[in-house]
This record gives C-alpha cells, structure tokens and sequence, in this order.
C-alpha cells in the first residue's frame, strides 16, 4: 500500500517535469539558422524564433546612440564547426565571408546597447524574428572575435612571411 | 630550457601518475602492502613534480617568454605580475595543469591521513585519483602542451614542443594578453574556486568507489569524506556567485545569470552535490537510500569532469564548439567510461547497498529528504535537457533548435517553489513518521504570519502574483526555521538551567550541520528575494543625453555631468567615464562613475557599470557610447534593479552557514549520537 503510493508520488513528479519540460521547450525553441537557409526559408522564416548566425560586415555597422539602434549586415558562414575547420578555421573563414561579394547578407536591426565585441569579421549569433521585408530584428547579440580565439600563429609571424 | 625543463617534469609526473595506477590496483589484487604503499607514495610525488612543473609555466609567464605560445596567448607586456600569475588558468592549456596540481594537492592531503581501519580503500582511492590524474596529465602532456613553443620553419611560424630540424625559434615582440574581461578580481578568482570545488568531489567518488570494490558497502566512505562534500560545497557554491558577481560588475547587462551552457555547466554538478548533501544523512540515519547515494557521487564526478571541459572549451555561445577542440572527443571518451565502470560496480553491488528500513510514511523526514532530491534531479533534468537540446533534435530532425533563458526559467521556477516549500516543512517532520496534523500544529504560526506579510506586500508593495508566492515561501521558510532556533534553545535552557544565549550557542554548537543548514536554508531565502526582485520588478531606461540633461527612472533622477577620456599608456588602456549626478525625489545623493576601458592590445572594450547599492535597490548605469566632440552628448542605459543587494547579502550569509557547518567538532564523541538510541555515549568514538 505505501509502496503504491510511493510510486505514484513519483510518477506524479516525472509527469510534471515531463509537462514543464515539453511546454517551456516548445514556448522558447530557436531554430538555429544560417543566411542561406533563413533565405531559402523565405516567408515560411518570418515570425519564428531564430537563431541566426553569421559574418559582420564590417562597414555596414551603424549606431544611432539617440535611440540606440544598432544596424548591420552579416554574411552567410557555415553553421557546422567541422567544415569550418576543414576551410583554415574560424578567422579565416569569416574573413572570406565578409569579403566575398557572391555571398548573400541579412541585415539586422538591434536597439540597445552596442555590444564591446562588434567590429567587421565577428561571428554573430543573433536571437531575435525575421519581418516580412527580410530585416533581422535582433532580442540578443552574442558574439565571438577570432582574435579572441586561440590561433596557432601570432600576428606578427604572419607579417614576417 | 625552462620551457623543456617544464614539460620534462610535468611527463615524469605523468609516469609517476600511471605508476601509481598500476601499483595500486597490483598491490590490491596481490594482497601486497609493500605495493600499495609504494603506490600512495607515488601519488605523494605527484604533488612536488606538478608543483616545479607549474612553477616553470609560471615563470614563463611573469618573464614575458612569448615563444612560447601559452603566455604568448594568454600575457602581454602591460600586464601586471599578479595577472600573469593567474594567466595561469586563463587558457586551457594552462588550466588543465592547474586542475592536476590540485588534484594532487588534494590526492595527497587525503593519503597522508591516517589510515589504520581502513587500510583496504587505501588503493582504491589511490587508484581513482590517479587515474584522473593521468587522464588530466595526459592532456596537457599530449594535447594541450602549456610549454609548446614558436618555431620558424622554412619562413613559417609553427608552433612545436620540440626544435624541428634547421629551425630557429621565433619570439613575439609582445603577447596577446589576457581577455581584459577576465582582468577583474572576480574572476581571477572565480575559476580557481569553481575549480577547488570540482576537484574536491574527486574525494568522496574515491572513496565510494572504493568503499564498491572492497565490498565495504556500509557508511563508512560517507563519513570518511562529509567533511571533503561539504568543503566542495562551499567552493562550489562560492564560484558560481562570484561568477555571477562579476557578471553584474563587468558584463553590464544588468544581470548576474544568464543560463548559458558555461554556466549551466557548473550548475550541474552544484545541484547533484546538493542533492548528495541531503540524501546522506537519511543514510547515516537511517541506512536507506544507499544505491541512490553512490548513483548521486557518481554524477557528480561525471557532471565536474564534464563541466571542466565545457567551461574550459572556451566561451561558447553554441553547443557546437563541442567539436572545435581536440580534446572533446577525449573527454567524452573518459566521462562515459568512468561512468559505465562505476554504474557496473553499483549494479554489481546491488543486494549488499539494499537498505535497512523502508521508507514508512509519505510525510516522514526521509520522505520528505527523497522529495527534495527528486526536485534537485528534476532541475537537473531540465538543465541537461536544455545544454543537450540542439544536439537531439539535430539528430532527430536535422533542424538545429536551442533553447534560451525563458526555457529555463520556466520550466525551474515551478520546481524551485516546490524546494522553498520542502525547506518549510522538513526541518519540523519527524525521522520515521509525520502526519499532516503534526506538521500542521507545528507550522500553523508561522504560516499565518508568512500569509500577514504577503497580505501586506500585496497591499503596499505589488499586486504580482508570482512574486507575492515567493514572498509567502521565503516568510514562510524563514519563519519555520527561527522558529526551529527558537524551540531548541528554549528547550536546552529550560534543562540544562542556561541563558538564552549560551542555550543557542552550545544548541547550535553540539549540532553543527543542522544548524549550519538552517543558517543556509535562510541564506538561500534571502538570495530568493534578491533574485525575485531582479526576475519580477528590474526596469530600465535608456537615451541620449546632452550635458545638464536628465533621465528619470523610478523615483530617480540621473544628471550627466561631464565626460573625460584619457589613455594610460603604462596599463595599455584607454578609459572613458561619465560623471552623473543621482538625485532621487529631489534630493541629491552623490555621483556615479558608469566608464568604458578600451584595451589596445586586445582591441576590446570593457564596459564597467556605474552602480549605487542600497537595500532596496541598486541603480546600475551603464555608459554605452558618446561623441568625440564634447558638445554633444552622449548615451546611456540605467538599470533599476529592485532587491538584488540581498542576493549579495544572502551569499555572505551562505558562506558563515557552510563554513559553521563544516568547522570540525571539538568533541569528536559527538558523532556517535547517530542513530538514536542504538549507541550508547560511552562508545568509543568512530570519529574521522
């Protein structure tokens, strides 16, 4: 009798953590994109949680700090870390997407604080809704700098070549 | 030379390491003494050798030898001494050596100790520590070479331990410098707690796991090592707020906790520890419960090894720079073997951990203790589920989906209410059996006053439901636990004819951990409110202001004075600071500093928030960009965050509660008032 009861305490439990699990999962997914799939995507895109991930261009960052909006472009870079291993790693792979003018861009709208890490060539992983003119409009900026990143070689080496 | 001489050493300790292994585990099965202490020697040695080995990796980085590439990434020529001694742990490389010293340190301080009545863990513990030891070593040996220096080769610059042929080596004029973000006293000593924490838990899983080969499955390796769970605890815990302290100071975000998988990262293993730290005492008191323990250490150890390698794999916005480092795969490796082989030795050992009482009521202290783990569990259920989400439905769907703060928050708030209540009832249920009239009598007062406050709350302060239910919780929990306080010493001083005061403190004295959980469990309360507050009442504003402009945000009034900017070429930094002017309902209350540093040998800004603290809020103001011309203004966000400062005050509270109860007892006879009545008080003591 006790064991039963015990049991369906538990059950009780899992139940509940299964529900929260389930129900906040699907109030929060962000699928995870890149610009050519956001682009292939078209329409179907818009509205949906992103997650979105390329190359800043550099010269394409703009800030109003009257109302603190943020714009910029980003250019497609590959979503998956082994290929962009297989291309001579991070940095390198940023660099061509930002100079690369067959590639295709997304801009992104942010109103906020500029971020310290944003300059041309960073990798962005913007959160945020795609609107029906194709702007990305961005909730949260995370970004990562290769020159923060470990690469085997210094600066310098390189401008001795 | 030092370079060589270094990595010579840290391969000596290596070997050293494996010796000890072979030995140990040799020395065990041929029932030969001489062995064994010849492997507890051998890890002994482990500590010296990694010692010299960090010492020559440190004096590589105070003396700015920048072939090499570790202190070429991690320090730059303007970097104080202080700094390039704890550059130490700022990169990966060096980090795992930092992780191996202290797990010898550790190792060693546990196999100096006496071991007469249990000379048969002796080994085993041996054994577990330095097979950890080798798989850590063995990284940095072969993996992650702090000591691997520039070559050039043919014109290029490559990075070797040793000299290729015909090459020269090459040095940098200047180094990288360390992240200016980790430059912050928080976090130089943020990781190297996290750290002690995470390797602490080594000790315990040791001796679990000895305690499952020798068959001695009874409580003995549990309280060999409560002392060793406890003190991890505290580190642990201490981490994870300095952590989120120097979010709050540094990031400026405005928060202090933002569930990303680093964090998470070290979460995990918090909260099975938490969980462990509960689900002992049912086995110390009442013999039950002793599978689940041994499954709790053993994910701990898992969880810390994972979350080393999470947070050292640098900072990562997405689960997939799992793949970018050479050492995931190794890790991975490790963890899921270890975990296998300690899972078989629990299923091996099945019918000897049986318990030795049945859990009888629903509403019992050890009911409502398995209550409180499952919840622990579940928290870290959802973590887990949340870091691994990518990953699953990527398999599954081929669409990469994450999830964020919200998932969390949503999915833990729910369940952490469910922990607040729990810490309500089960300090006033009885071991064995309660009722839902005995607790009731016990808890009626305190509920009617905690329903008092929230009724006040919601009258004067806010009319947010959730938040008032947490204000309820914590009243309530605060309340029940004074009130426990309250009762015993009461009760002590009617017998034992004391004062009040002295009644309290020889109560609290004789009865370490208990009343050092209840100092913890109103220091989580008090955390509660400031992490309510933040959740439920933070408010912000943000614009442009010309010079005499203002911004009025809560009752405050934010003035922008003047704006200087200079560079201090001596710290390599350029800073910007704004001067406000605060005046809240019309009175002036002084100035705050909100600045950007701007580091030039990383090209990295670091934007220090300006922030006034009191009790009842913080205004946090952080400069986010101006004009060069000094005519024009420039902008800013403020942050009122409502509350918070108790989260700092809880967290201080915190520390004197674990360190209470982890102060070894003057009287080690106390330990043996286990178990009630079984034992009589002039049993010699079975103390550690």
């Amino acid at each position: 009798m006790q064991r039963t009861k015990f049991i369906l305490g538990g059950l009780l439990i899992l139940a509940a953590v299964v529900y929260l699990i389930v129900s906040s999962t699907q109030a929060s997914a962000e699928y995870f994109m890149t610009v050519d799939e956001v682009k292939a995507k078209g329409a179907q895109a818009v509205g949906q949680s992103l997650r979105l991930s390329g190359a800043v261009m550099g010269d394409t960052i703009k800030y109003d700090s009257a109302t603190l909006t943020l714009t910029f472009d980003i250019a497609h870079v590959s979503g998956d870390n082994a290929e962009i291993e297989a291309q001579g790693g991070l940095a390198k792979v940023l660099s061509e997407a930002v100079n690369d003018p067959t590639r295709q861009h997304v801009s992104v709208v942010y109103i906020g604080p500029k971020p310290d890490l944003l300059r041309g060539e960073a990798q962005a992983i913007l959160t945020g809704k795609l609107d029906s003119d194709g702007v990305f409009h961005a909730d949260e900026l995370l970004l990562k700098c290769p020159t923060k990143y470990k690469q085997a070689v210094p600066d310098q080496a390189e401008a001795n070549k | 030379m030092i370079a060589e001489f270094g990595y010579g050493i840290a391969l000596v300790s290596f070997l050293v390491a494996v010796y000890s292994v072979v030995a140990a585990v040799y020395g065990a099965t041929k029932k030969s003494a001489s062995l064994v202490e010849s492997s507890r020697r051998g890890m002994l040695l482990t500590f010296p050798l990694i010692t010299i080995a960090a010492g020559s990796l440190i004096y590589l980085l105070v003396t700015n030898h920048f072939e090499v590439a570790f202190v070429y990434e991690v320090t730059s020529r303007s970097m104080p001494t202080y700094l390039k001694i704890t550059a130490w742990w700022g990169g990966q490389a060096g980090s795992l050596l930092f992780w191996s010293w202290l797990l010898a340190a550790f190792a060693s301080a546990v196999t100096i100790r006496k071991w007469d009545r249990d000379i048969e863990f002796l080994p085993w513990v041996v054994m577990v520590c330095s097979v950890t030891l080798v798989f850590f070593l063995g990284m940095v040996v072969f993996y992650e070479n702090p000591f691997t220096r520039y070559w050039l080769v043919n014109g290029n610059v490559e990075p070797h331990m040793f000299q290729p042929a015909l090459a020269t080596i090459f040095t940098p004029q200047d180094g990288n410098g360390l992240n200016p973000l980790l430059r912050h006293p928080g976090m130089v000593i943020h990781p190297p707690m996290l750290y002690l924490g995470f390797v602490s838990y080594v000790i315990p899983y040791a001796f679990a796991m000895a305690a499952l080969i020798t068959g001695r499955t009874d409580d003995r390796w549990i309280r060999l090592t409560r002392r060793w769970s406890l003190w991890a605890w505290l580190f642990l815990s201490f981490g994870l707020v300095l952590g989120g302290r120097w979010a709050y100071d540094v990031l400026g975000w405005g928060g202090y906790w933002g569930w990303d998988p680093v964090e998470i990262a070290a979460f995990m293993p918090w909260l099975t520890g938490t969980a462990f730290l509960h689900s002992v005492m049912i086995q110390e008191k009442r013999g039950m419960l002793k599978h689940w323990n041994m499954i709790l250490v053993i994910l701990t150890y898992a969880l810390v090894i994972f979350g080393t390698f999470l947070t050292r794999s640098g900072v990562l916005s997405s689960v997939h720079a799992f793949a970018n480092s050479p050492i995931g795969p190794l890790f991975m490796a490790f963890v899921s073997a270890t975990l296998i082989a300690s899972i078989a030795l629990v299923i091996y050992r099945w019918p000897q951990l049986r318990g030795e009482t049945e859990m009888k009521s629903m509403l019992s202290r050890e009911a409502l203790f398995l209550l409180n783990n499952l919840l622990f569990m579940s928290v870290l259920v959802i973590c887990f589920w949340g870091v691994m989400f990518p990953l699953v439905s990527e398999l599954f769907t081929g669409q990469k989906v994450t999830v964020g703060p919200p998932f969390y928050e949503r999915a833990t708030a729910p369940i952490f209410a469910g922990l607040m209540f729990l810490m309500g009832v089960a300090p006033l249920s009885a071991w064995g059996h309660s009722t839902v009239k005995t607790l009731g009598r016990a808890m009626w007062k305190s509920a009617l006053i905690a329903l008092g406050v929230t009724v006040i709350l919601f009258l004067t302060y806010t009319k947010n439901y959730i938040a008032l239910i947490g204000f309820f919780l914590i009243a309530l929990v605060i309340l029940v636990t004074a009130q426990e306080f309250w009762r015993g010493a009461r009760a002590r001083q009617r017998s034992q004819n004391e004062n009040f005061f002295s009644a309290l403190s020889r109560l609290m004295g004789r009865n370490r951990r208990r009343y050092g959980g209840y100092i913890i469990h109103i220091s989580m309360m008090l955390m509660a409110i400031g992490i309510l507050g933040m959740e439920a009442f933070q408010t912000s504003t943000q614009g442009e202001l010309a010079k005499g402009d203002a911004l009025d945000i809560s009752g405050y009034s934010v003035k922008y004075r003047e704006l200087a900017s200079w560079d201090d070429t001596g710290k390599g930094v350029n800073f910007t600071r704004a001067t406000m002017d605060i005046y809240k309902n019309g009175i002036y209350l002084g100035q705050l500093h909100p600045r950007i540093d701007y580091y030039f040998d990383s090209q990295q800004n670091m934007t220090i928030p300006g922030n006034r603290s009191t009790i009842k809020d913080d205004l946090y103001i952080i400069l986010v960009d101006w004009q060069p011309t000094t005519a024009m203004g420039a902008t800013f966000k403020i942050f009122v965050n409502p509350l918070v400062n108790w989260l700092w005050v809880g967290s201080l509270l915190f520390l004197v509660g674990i360190i209470f109860a982890a102060w070894p007892d003057r009287d080690p006879a106390e330990e043996i008032s286990r178990r009630g009545i079984t034992q009589s008080a002039n049993q010699p003591s079975a103390a550690d």
